[in-house]
C-alpha cells in the first residue's frame, strides 16, 4: 500500500513565446522558487529533485539535469531526469510522488520545463531516421488524420473543435499565467483562422511556449503541517503501448482507457463526470477534448462532442464538469512542462487556490497527460480530503 | 527498506559498430534471454517496465519510443523512461515496488553510440551558454582531471597503466568484452599519449549494445523459484556542474551515495565501478575506501566495453552474476553520469 503524499507547494512561470530575460536555469529556478514560497519552505527542506522535459533536442542540451543541478539547489542530493515524450510532465510528477509514496523520502521538489524559443520543435520532431518513413509533419500532421477518423465515426458537427478552441481561450483569459490572452475570442475568429493540418486550424492548435512548472510533494505528516491546504494524491497511473501495431485503436487508445480505469479505481471513482469536480486534460489540438471525453469515460463512445457543445466542460457556461479551467494546453504549451501544469492545476483546484479560474467547491480533480503517438499516458487524481 | 531481489540479468556483446542493426534489434535478443532467465514470456509478465537511453546517441527525438516495440506492449503496460543510464531506471523501478504498485519490474538500457563522434556529441551535455559552445569533449575534460591528479602527486601514470592492465586481463574472462588481453603496465606506458596525459588505453572504447534486468519482491522471486540476489541498499547523489566548484580529484557524491546505500555495513567482496577513464577508477576506489579484500572490476569494467546508457545497469548485473555464482557474498556497483563523475549511484547487492 502506497504511503499518503500530497502537493504542498506549486510554482509556475508566466508562459510566453520567448523568455529572453532568463536562461534555462533561470527559468526552472523561477518556478522552483515560486513552489518553495507557496509551501513556505526553503532549499534545505528538499530531499531530492525530480526533473522532466520533452526531448533534449528541443533546447539542444543533453541530459540537462547535469547543468541544472546548481539552479535547483541539488548539490549533494539525488536528482532524477524523466523523459516519456509529451506525457513527461505528468510522468515526472508521478515519479516524484513515488519518491514519497514509497516512504524513501519525506519531501521532494519536482520541476518540468521547456524553453521552446531556444530551438525548433518542428525540426526536432521530424529529423529523418534510417529505416523509417520520414514524416516531416510535426505533431499536428500526425494527429490530423486521427481527428478526421473521429469526425467520421462520431458524425460530430464540424464546429466542435472550433467551440473547444474558443472555450479554452476564454478560460485562459481568466489565468494571468496563460500564454494566450484572448478574452474577446469568438467561434467566427477561430473558424476564419487559416488551416494548418486539415481539419486543424491555426487557432485550434496549441502555441509554442517557454515556461516551467514546479511542485513540492510531501508525506502525510509534513503535509498536515503545511501552511496552505494540501492536495492529497488519491491515485496515480501510467500506461504505454507501441506507436503502431495491427489493429491498433488510434482514436480511442486502449492505453488511455486502461490508465483511466486504474486511476479511477484507486480514487474510488465510478462515474468520472459525476464524481470529479473538474479535470485538466492534455488537449493540444481542439478535437482532442471530445476524443478524450470518451477515452476517459466522461461520455459514451461517439458522444463526447455533445458535452462540449452543451457547455458541460465550460466554466463560463456553468458546465457541470469544467475541463481545462486554466486555459489548458491550447492556451500555454511549454511541451515538457504541459503535463505537469495539468497535474498542478488539478491540485490548485482542490486546494481552492486557482484564482479567477477556480471551480467553486472543487474537491476532486483529474490531471492528465499524453504523449508520443497518443500512446503514453500519465494521470493522477488529487483531492481536498485524504480519502 | 524492503529488500528487492534481482532475478535475471543479461547483456549483449559490446561491439564497436553494430552496423545496420537498429536499437530494437539490439534489444530483442537481450530481452529474450532476460525473460528466459527469469522464466517469463515477455513484458506482460512483469508489473512495471523502465528504461534508460539518450536521444542524442541515435540523433532522434523520442529514440526510446522504438524501445517499446521490443517489449510486446499489447495490451498496454505500465512503463516509464529516464534520459539517464538504466541504473537510474532501476532506481525508479525500486521506488515503484516499495510503494506497493508493482511486485516485479523489467529494466533495460540501450545505446548505439557508433554513428556519431561520441566525445564531441557529449560536449552538448555541458552548460549551454558558457561551455557547450566551446565543444569541450569528454576526453579533454577527463584529461584535465587526470592532469590535476598527477600534478598534485595523487597518482602516477603507472597507477593508471596498472588499472588498464588489470582491466584487460580481467576482461579475458568476460565473453561480452570488446577489449581484453595480457598487456603489462610497461606496454601501456610505452604507448603515445592521445590527449595528454591520457593514452588511448586509459579511455573506454565507444560501444554499441544493451543490457536488461528483472527485479522483484523477495516473495515473488521465491515464487518464480530462480536463483536471486538481494539489493539491500541503493542511493545516488549529484554534484555541481561547475567544475571549478568541485574537487575533481575526489568524488564527494560517490561517498554520500555509498553512505546512503549502507555500503560499509558489511564486507565488500566485489566492486564494479563505472570508470570510463583509468584514473577515475582510482578516484572511485579511494572515495569508497576499497582495500585489498575487494576485487575491483572483475568483468574488466567499462574500459573493456562501454554500453553507454546501459553500463551502469551492467555494473549491477555483473555483481549479481558473481553473487549468484557463489564467487562473492556481498558487493557494490557504481554508476555515473555527467562530465568528470558529476552524478554517482551506488547499489549494494548481497547473497540471498
Amino acid at each position: 500500500m502506497a504511503n499518503l503524499a500530497a502537493v504542498v507547494g506549486i510554482g509556475q512561470t508566466k508562459y510566453t513565446t520567448k523568455r529572453e530575460d532568463v536562461s534555462i536555469a533561470g527559468l526552472v529556478r523561477e518556478a522552483a522558487v515560486n513552489a518553495l514560497a507557496d509551501a513556505n519552505l526553503n532549499w534545505n527542506d528538499i530531499d531530492a529533485v525530480i526533473i522532466g522535459k520533452a526531448p533534449d533536442m528541443f533546447e539542444g542540451v543533453i541530459m540537462p539535469e547535469c547543468y541544472l543541478t546548481d539552479a535547483l539547489g541539488c548539490n549533494g542530493k539525488p536528482m532524477l531526469r524523466v523523459h516519456t515524450a509529451g506525457s513527461v510532465g505528468g510522468s515526472t510528477a508521478l515519479v516524484a510522488a513515488s519518491h514519497v509514496q514509497s516512504g524513501t523520502f519525506n519531501r521532494v521538489l519536482t520541476v518540468a520545463f521547456e524553453k521552446q524559443s531556444e530551438s525548433n520543435a518542428m525540426w526536432a520532431l521530424s529529423s529523418p531516421q534510417p529505416f523509417s518513413t520520414h514524416l516531416n509533419a510535426g505533431a499536428g500532421g500526425y494527429f490530423a488524420p486521427i481527428i478526421r477518423e473521429y469526425m467520421r465515426r462520431s458524425n460530430a458537427p464540424y464546429d466542435v473543435g472550433i467551440k473547444v478552441a474558443m472555450k479554452d481561450r476564454l478560460h485562459g483569459a481568466r489565468n494571468p499565467l496563460a500564454h494566450l490572452n484572448k478574452p474577446d475570442i469568438t467561434m467566427k475568429e477561430v473558424e476564419e483562422s487559416f488551416m494548418l493540418w486539415d481539419p486543424i486550424r491555426f487557432l485550434e492548435s496549441c502555441p509554442s511556449s517557454d515556461g516551467a512548472c514546479a511542485m513540492v510533494i510531501a508525506n502525510e505528516a509534513l503535509a498536515e503541517q503545511s501552511p496552505k491546504p494540501p492536495a492529497w494524491i488519491r491515485g496515480v497511473a501510467m500506461r504505454s503501448e507501441p506507436t503502431m501495431y495491427a489493429g491498433r485503436e488510434e482514436v480511442n487508445p486502449q492505453a488511455g482507457r486502461d490508465c483511466a480505469a486504474d486511476v479511477y479505481k484507486q480514487a474510488g471513482i465510478t462515474d468520472p463526470r459525476k464524481d470529479l469536480d473538474c479535470a485538466e486534460v492534455y488537449v493540444p489540438f481542439s478535437w482532442y477534448e471530445p476524443m478524450w471525453l470518451e477515452n476517459l469515460g466522461f461520455a459514451p463512445e461517439g458522444e463526447g462532442w455533445k458535452l462540449t457543445m452543451e457547455g458541460a466542460t465550460s466554466l463560463d457556461e456553468g458546465g457541470d464538469i469544467p475541463w481545462n479551467c486554466s486555459g489548458g494546453v491550447l492556451s500555454s504549451n511549454p511541451i515538457g512542462a504541459s503535463g505537469m501544469i495539468r497535474f498542478a492545476e488539478a491540485a490548485r483546484q482542490v486546494r481552492g487556490d486557482a484564482g479567477n479560474h477556480q471551480v467553486e467547491g472543487a474537491k476532486l480533480a483529474l490531471g492528465h497527460a499524453y504523449g508520443g503517438g497518443a500512446q503514453f499516458f500519465a494521470m493522477w487524481v488529487v483531492g481536498a480530503e485524504k480519502s | 527498506m524492503t529488500n528487492i531481489a534481482i532475478v535475471a540479468y543479461q547483456q549483449s556483446d559490446s561491439v564497436s559498430d553494430a552496423g545496420a542493426v537498429n536499437e530494437v534489434e539490439l534489444l530483442m535478443p537481450v530481452l529474450g534471454r532476460t525473460f528466459g532467465q527469469a522464466g517469463l514470456n515477455n513484458a506482460q509478465d512483469v508489473d512495471f517496465v523502465c528504461s534508460g537511453s539518450c536521444d542524442y546517441l541515435q540523433g532522434a527525438a523520442f529514440a526510446f519510443v522504438a524501445g517499446v516495440d521490443a517489449l510486446g506492449a499489447v495490451p498496454p503496460i505500465k512503463e516509464s523512461h529516464v534520459e539517464m543510464d538504466a541504473a537510474w531506471a532501476l532506481y525508479e523501478s525500486i521506488l515503484k515496488i516499495r510503494m506497493g504498485h508493482a511486485d516485479s519490474a523489467l529494466i533495460y538500457g540501450f545505446g548505439k553510440s557508433s554513428p556519431g563522434e561520441l566525445p564531441i556529441v557529449l560536449s552538448q551535455q555541458l552548460d549551454p551558454y558558457y561551455l557547450a559552445p566551446q565543444w569541450v569533449d569528454t576526453i579533454s575534460l577527463a584529461a584535465m582531471q587526470a592532469r590535476l591528479m598527477l600534478e598534485q602527486g595523487l597518482i602516477t601514470e603507472r597507477d593508471m597503466a596498472e588499472v588498464v592492465s588489470r582491466s584487460r586481463r580481467n576482461a579475458l574472462n568476460n565473453s561480452h568484452a570488446q577489449i581484453s588481453g595480457e598487456v603489462s603496465p610497461e606496454d601501456i606506458l610505452a604507448e603515445d599519449t592521445y590527449l595528454s596525459p591520457l593514452r588511448r588505453s586509459d579511455c573506454c572504447p565507444v560501444s554499441d549494445g544493451a543490457s536488461a534486468m528483472v527485479i522483484a519482491t523477495v516473495e515473488k522471486a521465491q515464487e518464480w523459484g530462480k536463483p536471486y540476489a538481494l539489493i539491500s541498499g541503493i542511493d545516488h547523489r549529484i554534484e555541481t556542474h561547475n567544475m571549478g566548484m568541485r574537487d575533481l580529484t575526489d568524488s564527494v557524491s560517490t561517498r554520500l551515495a555509498a553512505e546512503g546505500a549502507g555500503a560499509a555495513d558489511g564486507a565488500i567482496d566485489v566492486a564494479e565501478l563505472y570508470a570510463p577513464f583509468s584514473h577515475q577508477e582510482i578516484i572511485l576506489t579511494r572515495a569508497l575506501g576499497l582495500g585489498e579484500e575487494t576485487s575491483v572490476n572483475p568483468s574488466g569494467g567499462v574500459l573493456a566495453g562501454n554500453l553507454l546508457m546501459a553500463s551502469g545497469l551492467s555494473r549491477i548485473g555483473e555483481v549479481f552474476n558473481r553473487i549468484v555464482s557463489g564467487e562473492a557474498g556481498r558487493g557494490i556497483a557504481h554508476a555515473t553520469s555527467g562530465p568528470c563523475l558529476q552524478h554517482n549511484l551506488i547499489t549494494v547487492v548481497e547473497k540471498a
